[in-house]
This record gives C-alpha cells, sequence and structure tokens, in this order.
C-alpha cells in the first residue's frame, strides 16, 4: 500500500488555509478506491497528511488529489454543505466531506472514506446518481394546482401553512438519507427516504392539489409501507431534516386521507 | 465522437440556465448541457433575496429600484437595461411563487419582504424592504423550485458535459453560431451540438481569487470559450468583493444578516460604518462596506491576533429571530468556526464574490461582436453575461432578479430565434480545438503542476487585483498571470484515463481562469479611476469625462503567435438618471 507524505509547506500553501494558531496533526486517509480502467477489483489504499484538524474532510480529499496523488476521484463543489455533491460513507456513516471537520471523526485513527452505499460505483467515490434522481422524478416533484385562471398576484399561503412543510423544503438532494437506508441497499427498487422528503414537501403545501396521486405513488410496493423505521435516515441527513418523521407523516396521510 | 443536433443548446442548469430551459423547451427542441447536475450549480448558495417592488410591506416602485440599481453600480449601468430588471422583477417574482418557491409569508399572507443594501425608498432617503426571500435559502429554493419545473416541462439535460469550445462559422462575412463542443466526463467522450441557438449560462469566474464565496467549479468556461474565438469581454475588472465572508474561508454570511439588524465592529467594539455611511450604515453598498472594512483593518483597528479581521455581531438579536430567518448562516458559524453567534461576534474580511462583467450582450440576451454588431444565434444570460445591469458594482439581491429576467428572456428570444432560423454548418474538423488541448494535456512530460500555478494564481490575484489596488500591484498581477501562462504550456496531468477524470478537467479550468485573470487585470490596469467595485489608490476618484464607458476586451494572436488582450470602449446607455456623487 503506497503512504506518499505530504509536508508541511504544502500544505501551508493549499487554497483553503486553516487557523494560524492551532497545530498541526498528522492523519491517515484510507481511501476505497476504484478504476476498471486499471482493475476491476476495488482496494483500499492509505494516504499520510498534515492537516490542520479544523479543516474539512473535503480539504484532505484536496490535499491528496493537487498534491499527491490526481487520480483520486470525487465529486464536490460548493464545499459548504449546500450543492449536496460529495456524500461519502465516512467512518462508516454517510456525511458530506465538506461539512465534516476532521477533529470530529477520531483523527487519531485511520479515516475510512468509500462511496455511499447502493448506487454503482463508477470510479472512486464516484457512484451512479441515476436511479436516485429517477426516484425523485417518479413522485411528481412540482407544484400542481387546477385552477384554470392563474391568479394575477402570488397565491396567498399564511405563515403556518408555509411553516407546514418548511423541513423538507430544505433538501439539497445529496442521497445521504437513501444510501444509508437497509431497505433501499436489498432493494433498489424502493423509492427511498429522499424521494419521499420530496413528495411530502408538496404534499403538505396548502398551495398544492395533488396530493391524492402522489400519496397513491407512494402506496404502491415499492413506496412507504417498506420504511422500517431504522433512522439511519435521519441520522444521516446533513440539513438536520427529520427524514423519518417525514415518512411517517406521510403513512399517516395515506390512512387518514388528511394532510 | 458524436454529433447531436439541436435547435436550442443552453450551456449550464443554474438559475439563468434552467430558467431560460423553461422557456426554450416549451418553443424549441432544446437540450441543456451542464458540468454539475442541475441542482449542484452555485445558484444554490445564494442566500439573502431578490429584490422586486412588490410593496407588499411598505411604499415602493420600480422606478426607485431602478435609480438604486444605477447608483448602486456608480452610473456605469445601462440605463434602459436597469428599467428592464426593476420593471419585470415583480413579474419574475411572481412566476417563482405560482412556480411553487416556498417564499416566507407576512402575516396577511403574501410574500415578505426585508432590507438590502443600496436598496432605498425615494432615491436614497432611508433603506427599504424590497428583497423577497426565503429565510437565508432564497437561492436554494429558487434552484430546486426552476429544476422542479423543468422535470415538469420535460427538459433534455446532459448531465456532467463540460462545454469546452464555440462553434463559430462566417457566413457572408458575419460570423453566426453554429453550435458548441463538449466532453463527457464519465467516458471522456468528445460531443458536438449543432444549434440553431446557443445560449450560455454557464456562471462566473470566481476560482482565480484566493478568498472567495465561489464554487470551485466557478471557472469562467463560458466566458473564456467565447473570448478565445475573437469575442469581447466587458468590463471585467469590475468584480465585487462581499464585506462578510467567514474570516480565511470565504463562505458568505449573507447581507441579510445585517439586514436584520447585525452590526459591523472592529477591536474597540465601534460600530464603524457610521463614520463611512451616516444614512445606509451598515447597509452601504458593498463595495463601500469592504473598503472600510480594510480601511480599519490598515488602520490597526481590526480584530484577532493579526489585526486581520473585522466581527459581524448579531448577539443583540434574539435567538428565535436568528433560527427564523438566518438559519443556514448562523449554522456555518457553528460548523466551521466553533462559534455561537447567539453570544460571540463572527470573524469575517471581505470575499471575492461576483463578476460584474462578462460576455457582453443586449437586452434580448444577443452577444455583441463589437460594440454593435449582434452574432446571430449566441445568446447568454446571468453572471456569465454583462447586459450591463451591475455596472461598476451590483446591488445585493440584483443577480437572483438577474438570472430570472434574463434567464427567461434569453430563453425566449433564442427559441424564437431558432424557430425561423437554419442551421448554420459546422466548420471543419469542429472538434479540432477541443482534441488538441486535451491530447497536449494528458500527453504533456512537463514539470508543472496544477494545483501549484493555481495557488500561485490566487494568491497575486488576492494580494494584487482585489479591494485596493494600484498601477504599481496590476502590474505585479499582469506579470505574474504572463509567468503563469507560460508556466501551464508545460503543465501535466497524472490521470491519463478516460474515465471521469477531473484531474484533465481541472488542467483545463486552470487554462480558463488564467485567460481571464490576464482580461481582469489589463483591463484594471488601463481604467485609471476609481468606480464601484474597481478602487485605484492612485486613482481615488471617479473619472466620468474620462472613463464613463464600458471596457471591451478582445483577444488578439499576432503572426509569431503571441497572444496579447486589446482594449476598446464601448458607451454607457443613459436615459434618466445623471451621474452624481455616489453618498450612502
Ligand atoms: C454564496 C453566494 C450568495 C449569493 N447570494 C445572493 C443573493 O442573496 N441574492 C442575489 O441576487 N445574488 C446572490 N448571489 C449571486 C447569485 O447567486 C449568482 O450570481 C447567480 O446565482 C448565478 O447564477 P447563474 O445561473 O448565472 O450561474 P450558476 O448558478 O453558477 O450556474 C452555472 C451553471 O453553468 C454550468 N457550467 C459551468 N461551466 C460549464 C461548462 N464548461 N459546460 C457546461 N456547463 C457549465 C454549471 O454546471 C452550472 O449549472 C450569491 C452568490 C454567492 C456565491
Ligand atoms: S433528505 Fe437530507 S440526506 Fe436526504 S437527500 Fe435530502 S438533504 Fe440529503
Ligand atoms: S461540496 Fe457542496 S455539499 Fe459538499
Amino acid at each position: 500500500m503506497a503512504t506518499p507524505v505530504l509536508d508541511k509547506a504544502d500544505a501551508a500553501g493549499s487554497p483553503e488555509p486553516g487557523f494560524a494558531d492551532s497545530p498541526y496533526i498528522t492523519v491517515t486517509f484510507r481511501i476505497r478506491r476504484f478504476n476498471p480502467e486499471v482493475s476491476a477489483e476495488a482496494t483500499w489504499e492509505d494516504f499520510q497528511l498534515e492537516i490542520d484538524p479544523k479543516e474539512r474532510v473535503l480539504d484532505g480529499l484536496h490535499k491528496i488529489k493537487w498534491d499527491l496523488d490526481g487520480t483520486l476521484t470525487f465529486r464536490r463543489s460548493c464545499a459548504h454543505g449546500i450543492c449536496g455533491s460529495d456524500a461519502m460513507r465516512i467512518n462508516g456513516k454517510n456525511r458530506l466531506a465538506c461539512k465534516t471537520l476532521i477533529k470530529d471523526i477520531s483523527p487519531e485513527k485511520p479515516i475510512t472514506i468509500e462511496a455511499i452505499k447502493g448506487l454503482t460505483v463508477l470510479k472512486d467515490l464516484v457512484v451512479d446518481m441515476e436511479p436516485f434522481f429517477q426516484a425523485y422524478r417518479d413522485v411528481m416533484p412540482f407544484l400542481i394546482t387546477k385552477d384554470t385562471n392563474e391568479p394575477t398576484r402570488e397565491r396567498l399561503q399564511s405563515a403556518e401553512d408555509r411553516e407546514r412543510f418548511d423541513d423538507t423544503t430544505k433538501c439539497i438532494l445529496c442521497a445521504a438519507c437513501t444510501t444509508s437506508c437497509p431497505v433501499f441497499w436489498n432493494d433498489g427498487q424502493y423509492f427511498g427516504p429522499a424521494a419521499i422528503v420530496n413528495a411530502h414537501r408538496f404534499i403538505f403545501d396548502s398551495r398544492d392539489e395533488a396530493g391524492e396521486q402522489r400519496l397513491e405513488i407512494l402506496n404502491d410496493r415499492d413506496g412507504v409501507w417498506r420504511c422500517r423505521t431504522t433512522f439511519n435516515c435521519t441520522d444521516a441527513c446533513p440539513r438536520g431534516i427529520e427524514v423519518t418523521k417525514a415518512i411517517a407523516e406521510v403513512k399517516r396521510a395515506l390512512i387518514t386521507r388528511r394532510y | 465522437m458524436k454529433i447531436h443536433k439541436y435547435d436550442t443548446v443552453i450551456v449550464g442548469a443554474g438559475g439563468a440556465g434552467m430558467r431560460a430551459a423553461i422557456e426554450a423547451t416549451k418553443r424549441s427542441r432544446t437540450a441543456v448541457l451542464t458540468k454539475l447536475y442541475p441542482t449542484r450549480s452555485h445558484t444554490g448558495a445564494a442566500q439573502g433575496g431578490m429584490a422586486a417592488a412588490l410593496a407588499n410591506v411598505e411604499e415602493d416602485n420600480w422606478e426607485w429600484h431602478t435609480f438604486d440599481t444605477v447608483k448602486g453600480g456608480d452610473y456605469l449601468v445601462d440605463q434602459d437595461a436597469a428599467e428592464i430588471l426593476a420593471k419585470e422583477a415583480i413579474d419574475s417574482v411572481l412566476d417563482l411563487e405560482k412556480m411553487g418557491l416556498p417564499f416566507n409569508r407576512t402575516p396577511n399572507g403574501t410574500i415578505d419582504q426585508r432590507r438590502f443594501g443600496g436598496h432605498s425608498r425615494n432615491h436614497g432617503e432611508a433603506p427599504v424592504r424590497r428583497s423577497c426571500y426565503a429565510a437565508d435559502r432564497t437561492g436554494h429554493m429558487i434552484l430546486q423550485t426552476l429544476y422542479q419545473n423543468c422535470v415538469k416541462e420535460g427538459v433534455e439535460f446532459f448531465n456532467e458535459f463540460y462545454v469546452l469550445d464555440q462553434l463559430i462559422t462566417e457566413v457572408g462575412g458575419v460570423k453566426r453560431s453554429a453550435g458548441v463542443v463538449a466532453y463527457e466526463l464519465a467516458t471522456g467522450e468528445i460531443h458536438i451540438f449543432q444549434a440553431k441557438a446557443v445560449i450560455y449560462a454557464s456562471g462566473g469566474t470566481g476560482k482565480f481569487f484566493k478568498v472567495t464565496s465561489n464554487a470551485h467549479t466557478l471557472t469562467g468556461d463560458g466566458q473564456a470559450a467565447v473570448y478565445r474565438r475573437g469575442l469581447p469581454l466587458e468590463d471585467m475588472e469590475f468584480f465585487q468583493f462581499h464585506p462578510t465572508g467567514i474570516w480565511r474561508m470565504g463562505i458568505l454570511l449573507t447581507e441579510g444578516a445585517r439586514g436584520e439588524g447585525g452590526i459591523l465592529r472592529n477591536k474597540d467594539g465601534e460600530r464603524f460604518m457610521e463614520k463611512y455611511a451616516p444614512v445606509m450604515k451598515d447597509l452601504a453598498s458593498r463595495d463601500v462596506v469592504s473598503r472600510s472594512i480594510y480601511t480599519e483593518i490598515r488602520e490597526g483597528r481590526g480584530c484577532g491576533p493579526e489585526g486581520d479581521h473585522v466581527f459581524l455581531d448579531l448577539t443583540h438579536l434574539p435567538p428565535e429571530q436568528l433560527d427564523a430567518k438566518l438559519p443556514d448562516i448562523t449554522e456555518f458559524a457553528r460548523t466551521y468556526l466553533g462559534i455561537e453567534p447567539y453570544t460571540d461576534p463572527i470573524p469575517i474580511q471581505p470575499t471575492a464574490h461576483y463578476a460584474m462583467g462578462g460576455i457582453p450582450t443586449n437586452v434580448q440576451g444577443e452577444v455583441l461582436a463589437d460594440n454593435t454588431t449582434v452574432v446571430p444565434g449566441l445568446y447568454a444570460a446571468g453572471e456569465v453575461a454583462c447586459v450591463s445591469v451591475h455596472g461598476a458594482n451590483r446591488l445585493g439581491t440584483n443577480s437572483l432578479l438577474d438570472i430570472n429576467v434574463f434567464g427567461k428572456r434569453a430563453g425566449i428570444a433564442a427559441a424564437e430565434y431558432s424557430q425561423t432560423a437554419d442551421f448554420v454548418e459546422l466548420p471543419e474538423n469542429p472538434e479540432s480545438l477541443v482534441v488538441e488541448q486535451i491530447e497536449r494535456l494528458r500527453s504533456s512530460t512537463g514539470n508543472e503542476r496544477v494545483a501549484e500555478l493555481r495557488r500561485e494564481l490566487q494568491e497575486t490575484m488576492d494580494a494584487n487585483v482585489m479591494v485596493f489596488r494600484t498601477e504599481q500591484t496590476i502590474k505585479t498581477a499582469v506579470e505574474k498571470i504572463a509567468e503563469l501562462r507560460e508556466r501551464y504550456k508545460n503543465v501535466a496531468i497524472q490521470d491519463k484515463g478516460k474515465r471521469f477524470n477531473t484531474d484533465l478537467l481541472e488542467a483545463v479550468e486552470l487554462g480558463n481562469l488564467l485567460d481571464l485573470a490576464e482580461v481582469m487585470a489589463v483591463s484594471a490596469l488601463a481604467r485609471k479611476e476609481s468606480r464601484g467595485g474597481h478602487y485605484r489608490e492612485d486613482y481615488p476618484n471617479r473619472d466620468d469625462v474620462n472613463f464613463m464607458r464600458h471596457t471591451m476586451a478582445y483577444r488578439e494572436v499576432g503572426a509569431d503567435g503571441t497572444e496579447t488582450v486589446r482594449l476598446d470602449y464601448k458607451p454607457v446607455v443613459q436615459t434618466r438618471y445623471q451621474p452624481m456623487e455616489r453618498k450612502y
């Protein structure tokens, strides 16, 4: 196993510097590598780097990619937990690399990093997101109204009605929830928590008039009833959405037909 | 290589690209090419709000909004365009609400509005509540809502396709757009998209700075693609430095924080903005606040052991207000700084934020080949474009507005054009430039590293062409950029594969940043005045006699192959408002 070392001088020049008053520490990133152009087998590879523990896991991945091994491949864009690009399994838990600080994940031990589970790995930490987005599209994630005349001004909505679905509007479609779900791992046909969260966002929006249709879609054999309430999704959500609660509310709406 | 044929091709799926796509898809066969999945676009990072004189909470009208936009832009704004922006703002907010955007609401159920820098009642009398918002997640809600509506309309996306070249064919002496060349990340395959109309909506170019609010992927690919094909870039010296980035990281803390009552303080706890902007105080326009912060720092009143930042103080605001109105940015402070904003002030510094300049267009989004001639079939909208509604300094909340108003306009104009126009013949070997570029990078055995050159570029930009500039510092930047461009020829990458080769694409993106950094620095050197975001310590005043004009930068290639930036100028469109001194 290769263990290249990054020296401090390079690290200090990094575009996202840490803080002058905190000491650098040495950490090991143990990364699950896979590149079918090179080998059909996935392998673990260790990298050692000197890093400020207040930096993000994403900063560590960048240090590796930029200074040690340019072939390391992952998605990222915003670097502050807003775009949903970099969900990955860090020490066995789904997290965003850009929202996870090194100091918070026991850096004295090797930090394991692998692709999220249940979607096909295409290269290193990059997975095929298509099935995930397909499930999202299947719940009709857009406002549906039946009024024949478009109102000229905005539709009115009380602050309480707006608050009712606030939690599920925060979703950034990172897939951390869906790919932490044991039901999804066993059966990729299951809609998964993220799609249900996005259905919830419209079912409970007072302006929307297609709640019944969405509920029917989720009443399907691959719908909400598959959920076994393991709470993995809620733990994984980087936006702090109460995913399990949203799923429970959709289940209840299916029984009572009230929402 | 694959060849595709569409009526309309849109490059980019941020706010501008998707707003355009919703219109274009209804009217023409449309493809959207985007290097990121649409919902990863940086529009999602926008926090504070979108301006429109809805007058839901107090008296307001579009004429006041136009005036503020013109004044905020230090009179370099094209006033006809600003008027369109302010007038169409109202419908564009209402459009979004009807598409489902969950705006915050007033007690009577209408869209709520809040204060934002530079927006005033009656031509500067007092701050006005004009920003429509959804907590501090307005951009996220816009991006999600537009994506939802693209799903509804069945918009065809090509995700993780990088557009790397613009195809232009001369027909009867007129340059016309023939299509674009794209690189597919998953496979490394080259695709030619022949299209009657192309719309660039590929966003900003902030990554040539080190401390920036911009995403890693904002590398000015669209600007670079058209510039390399001989088309001009307008006003590239004007870049906005937002006053409140998280210290050293650059992550943005919205101006909405000051709109809610947040106060900037120096190391003595003094509310220093009172000195610099007696009326608008902390809500003066961004360039004014950023310069004030650096003045405090330079004069020894900065905070921390190195005196290199100031504080954004929210501690006097009730925690419930912070939770309701600023949940995300308070969480950023907790996550990245370990600071509790209820009780502790947040260390901040100005952060490179927004490109006022870009691809010149008219108000229909048509791209200009010079001061007056349009390039038939070529359009641009959003941060990549320069209409110019932002002039020398953009007002907060006017960009989310810009992407909606001009994204929609460009989408309609391009689709209507492609309904009647014919396909333009592709140039011979349309893929050649991209193939050459990629093969050179893949086979290079040079000893330069992408990350190292990018670091040096970012450091020189931060040090020399940021909030304060002088002839000396800009010249230093110009020389450094020239050196880096030379060294870039020897850049080598480690990943030689075809599959998801982000190593290769980072090298391509660096090439774009270097080209655009050069244009910015050369344009800044020639502008011997101070205006908006461009502040020259050696020429501290605005000079309307010599510089009330837009910069137009062209790439020139000499007989010996040397590249230079040639500058020309374009008049500013003035209608109602005569330039006045800008006071806040
Ligand atoms: C942190 C932050 C906060 C902000 N807050 C506000 C605010 O409150 N109010 C306001 O008005 N403005 C705000 N702004 C500014 C505003 O958000 C942006 O200017 C605006 O969203 C830009 O939108 P866009 O559609 O032009 O580009 P983006 O949203 O950046 O989208 C660019 C698109 O182009 C694609 N792309 C790029 N290169 C290529 C290529 N080579 N090939 C194919 N596709 C490509 C990308 O995939 C992406 O889809 C903020 C900006 C930032 C950074
Ligand atoms: S619910 Fe949370 S974890 Fe799931 S996709 Fe949305 S943001 Fe990610
Ligand atoms: S990089 Fe955008 S969420 Fe992490």
